[in-house]
């Protein structure tokens, strides 16, 4: 084998719209070498790894590969130099409609300089080779759209190998994966280190990352706040170097009596995203489902609004079965969904405020299917005032105002619907300091009116200045129950990244 | 300032350009400018406005709709039908091919909003089995008064001269099919503006999945949309066999082109960048003139083709460069 590879980045800096996302940070892989990089959403670990494998150019800093500077400027410069990525959404990466072997050796049947000619035959025996080599046996002659998410991931291991990439990026790889599955993978990146390759690996599962891992880097707003060989270190103390100090923001908190039960929800599940959830909410309660990007908190309020077809479970409001095929249902029983995919989903861009916050309630504002238009105006210039919607005039396009004040607009279609549940699934996410404040207190206002709310947040501290109760979910399932005042940051955060497998 | 020029051309472009054609063809015939020639460009585009105006709400819902075409066909061979080979009434007549276009509506909407075949596959394959029905139900012959079979007897109605005014008589001393068209850009712009309905076909098209996470039940939206795609291509279908007098085979085969064309040129009217009825009609309009003023000039109809491509690269280069210049 030859001599180990050295992959050294130091005084990485980079700002967007100067805000500066990392202050001068130093990072090294060696080869045969498995190196995770841990921090929070937003730490900034995906930006120090999209300028490594040149997606984005650093503003200051620089990287070497053995002692020698290597200017990245675009994917291409990585790949040139060794470096590849493996994301989160294989698809992407992935020809679906081509074999596994064509995949494996797709840079090389896409480069200009090959053959003109393809032989089928060693393209096969090189493909069936890189899968041997990693411990597989997937047949090199299947589509690659038929595979398994797992075996997806293994194609793309393959792929490095035939690139003689040095180093590679694992970004979450195991979040899609059962135990099972990422065990195998686990081997699998052993055969890697054994190449000589090294492997940054960046996941949210604390125990595999200490399983697997030869050195551990903890980030945080930007800089590296831990580095340590993986045996010196333990759970706790990563938590903590994650955390940092526990940044003091008001939380608007109203004391409000809790009411009886609105919501109940029964063993809901769909697809691996949401694996049997059970769910109550009072009247008056503010509920927060805390869980880390991809616990599945997206698709449990897509599917309690209906948005989604459900495959099991019951969602009972008010004593009453809610049996929401659409959201249209979902509205008329009193559910309603405030979403993450703002832009997309929470708003209509290309409509005006004033269309966006009447289209719930159309029917209530229209005569003989006539929409009045003083009714309209109204509606729109109330709502606009008590929530503080900045705008120019009600006629503005909602794709043109601040994302708060986006966010207000889909909060404020919602006020008056009669809706008894309002769900929000991280509503603060892109939106400035003030308009967070003020969505908080008008979901303090909507619990001080009696509704119940259920905040779906990957922010932990968001989760215990609002809410009653913390449900932590993890895996698709709620794993922990926290009342008000119970609770930590770093004990949501140890359930939400151990899951229960490892804890019972 | 080269920005103003832009966006000015944007908005009123088509407008102007339709002032200058005017001009332009006033000047070169004295003729053109007049009353009678003015109502006989209105007449002539009353058919392919009401069609348009369909394309325009399959198009607000962002859905293609091919078969509007084949759709004016059968409805116009239907129509005669009633009347030459079934000696129907006259309520018969006419709500027969609106029932026929609603159910070219249903399949559309079934193929699409159900099975989920892309909008512009399956109405192109509706339109060659509606155009192959309306072949296959006529024979492939055009239906007249009294017209001949094959094994010798003859049709025993004629067309009813109640039904023919639908398509030439004058009200007030305007056309009625003029009469009728301006009622149907009003009624359909009004809808669009000032009702529930219209509102949340437009935020379909806006958004549809936006549009339905506010609670608008999107898939019955589109369903209606194709729904009133086909039945106005069925009115359109019935002003045909009105105004022609006979039931003419393939009659609206070059009726969806134009149509599209009109919609599409409707874009670049007053800024709107999307599907609206005024501007499908001012692009209907704009057609019309052409096609008046190009005959009188002894261009042959051929050579209109060329013109009539050329103004919808005009008006589409105009409304693309603006759109993508405000989303840059």
């Amino acid at each position: 084998m030859n001599s180990a590879n050295e992959l050294a980045m130091t005084g990485i800096a980079k700002s967007f719209a100067g805000v500066p996302a990392l202050h001068g940070v130093d990072f090294a892989v060696d080869g045969g070498q498995v190196h995770a990089l841990l921090g929070a959403n937003g730490a900034g670990k995906s930006t120090l790894m999209k300028i490594l494998s040149g997606a984005y150019a650093s503003d200051g800093g620089e990287i070497r590969i053995n002692g020698e500077a290597v200017p990245m400027r675009s994917p291409a410069d990585a790949k040139r130099a060794g470096i590849q990525c493996v994301y989160q959404e294989v698809d992407t990466s992935l020809v679906a409609q081509l074999s596994v072997a064509e995949n494996i050796m797709l840079d090389r049947l896409a480069s200009s300089e090959g053959r003109a000619w393809l032989r089928w035959g060693s393209l096969y025996r090189e493909a069936e080779e890189a899968l041997a080599r990693i411990g597989s046996r997937i047949s090199v002659r299947k589509r690659a759209g038929d595979l398994t998410l797992a075996e997806k991931q293994i194609v793309l291991l393959a792929r490095l190998l035939v690139e003689k990439a040095k180093f590679v990026i694992l970004d979450e790889p195991t979040a899609p994966l059962s135990l099972e599955e990422a065990d195998r993978l686990f081997g699998m990146m052993d055969e890697l280190k054994k190449e000589g390759i090294g492997i940054v690996f960046i996941s949210h599962r604390l125990p595999e990352v200490l399983r697997v891992s030869d050195r551990i880097t903890v980030m945080r707003d930007g800089r590296i706040v831990l580095s340590e060989s993986a045996d010196q270190v333990q759970q706790g103390g990563i938590v903590r170097a994650m955390l940092g100090r526990s940044f003091e923001e008001e939380y608007p908190k109203a004391d409000v009596p809790i009411g009886g039960t609105l919501l109940e929800v029964k063993d809901l599940a769909a697809g691996r995203r949401v694996r049997g959830v059970d769910l109550t909410v009072r009247a008056g309660e503010v509920v927060a489902v805390v869980g880390l990007v991809g616990a599945g908190k997206t698709e449990l309020s897509r599917l309690l609004f209906g948005a989604d077809p459900a495959e099991r479970g019951e969602v009972v409001l008010n004593g009453k079965r809610s049996s929401a095929n659409a959201p249209a249902d979902a509205i008329r029983d009193g559910i309603v969904l405030v979403p993450e995919e703002r832009r997309k989903e929470g708003i209509l861009v290309s409509a005006s405020v004033l269309h966006n916050l009447s289209l719930p309630i159309l029917r209530s504002i229209s005569r003989f299917g006539f929409i009045s238009g003083s009714g309209e105006r109204g509606h729109a210039a109330d709502l606009i005032g008590r929530l503080g919607i900045k705008t120019a005039s009600s006629g503005q396009l909602t794709g043109f105002l601040s994302g708060g004040n986006q966010q207000k607009v889909a909060i404020g279609k919602w006020m008056r619907t009669d809706a008894d549940v309002f769900l929000f699934d991280e509503p603060t996410k892109g939106v400035d300091v003030g308009a967070k404040r003020d969505i908080f207190r008008i979901i303090g206002e909507l619990a001080g009116q009696g509704k119940g709310i259920v905040y779906l947040t990957c922010e932990f501290a968001e989760a215990l200045g609002l809410a009653d109760r913390i449900l932590v979910m993890c895996d698709g399932r709620i794993v922990k129950q926290f009342a008000r005042g119970e609770a930590t940051q770093e004990d949501l955060l140890l359930y939400a990244s151990a899951g229960r497998e490892e804890l019972a | 300032m080269n920005n103003k020029v832009l966006q000015f051309s944007f908005k009123y472009g088509a407008l102007v350009f339709i002032g200058l054609v005017l001009l332009f063809f006033s000047l070169y015939n004295e003729y053109f400018f007049t009353y009678g020639n003015l109502m006989d460009i209105l007449r002539s585009i009353s058919i392919l406005t009401f069609v348009a105006i369909g394309v325009t709400i399959s198009l607000t819902v962002d859905g293609f709709d091919l078969s509007v075409g084949s759709t004016v066909s059968l409805t116009t061979v239907t129509t005669a039908t009633m009347m030459i080979w079934y000696e129907m009434p006259l309520v018969v007549v006419i709500v027969v091919p609106l029932v026929v276009g609603a159910l070219i509506g249903l399949l559309n909407a079934f193929l699409i909003v159900k099975v989920r075949i892309p909008d512009l596959l399956a109405t192109l394959a509706v339109m060659y089995i509606i155009s192959g029905i309306h072949k296959t139900y006529t024979k492939g012959y055009s239906i007249y008064n009294n017209m001949q079979f094959q094994d010798g007897t003859k049709a025993p109605g004629v067309m009813n001269p109640d039904f023919l005014w639908i398509g030439q008589g004058k009200l007030l001393g305007v056309p009625f099919p003029v009469i009728l068209m301006v009622i149907a850009v009003i009624g359909a712009h009004i809808f669009f503006k000032y009702t529930r309905f219209g509102r949340q076909t437009t935020m379909t098209g806006g958004n549809e999945e936006a549009a339905r996470l506010s609670g608008v039940r999107v898939k019955r939206i589109r369903t209606w949309a194709y729904v009133a795609s086909g039945v106005f291509a069925a009115i359109g279908g019935i002003l045909y066999t009105a105004r022609v007098g006979s039931g003419q085979i393939d009659a609206g085969a070059p009726m969806l082109m134009d149509a599209v064309a009109a919609v599409f040129v409707g874009y670049s009217v007053f800024g709107a960048g999307r599907p609206n009825v005024i501007g499908t009609f001012v692009g209907a309009v704009l057609t019309g003139i052409l096609i008046n003023g190009l005959t009188m000039l002894h261009v042959q109809y051929y050579t209109t083709d060329i013109i009539k491509g050329a103004v919808l690269v005009l008006a589409l280069a105009v409304t693309f460069i603006h759109l993508s210049r405000r989303k840059a």
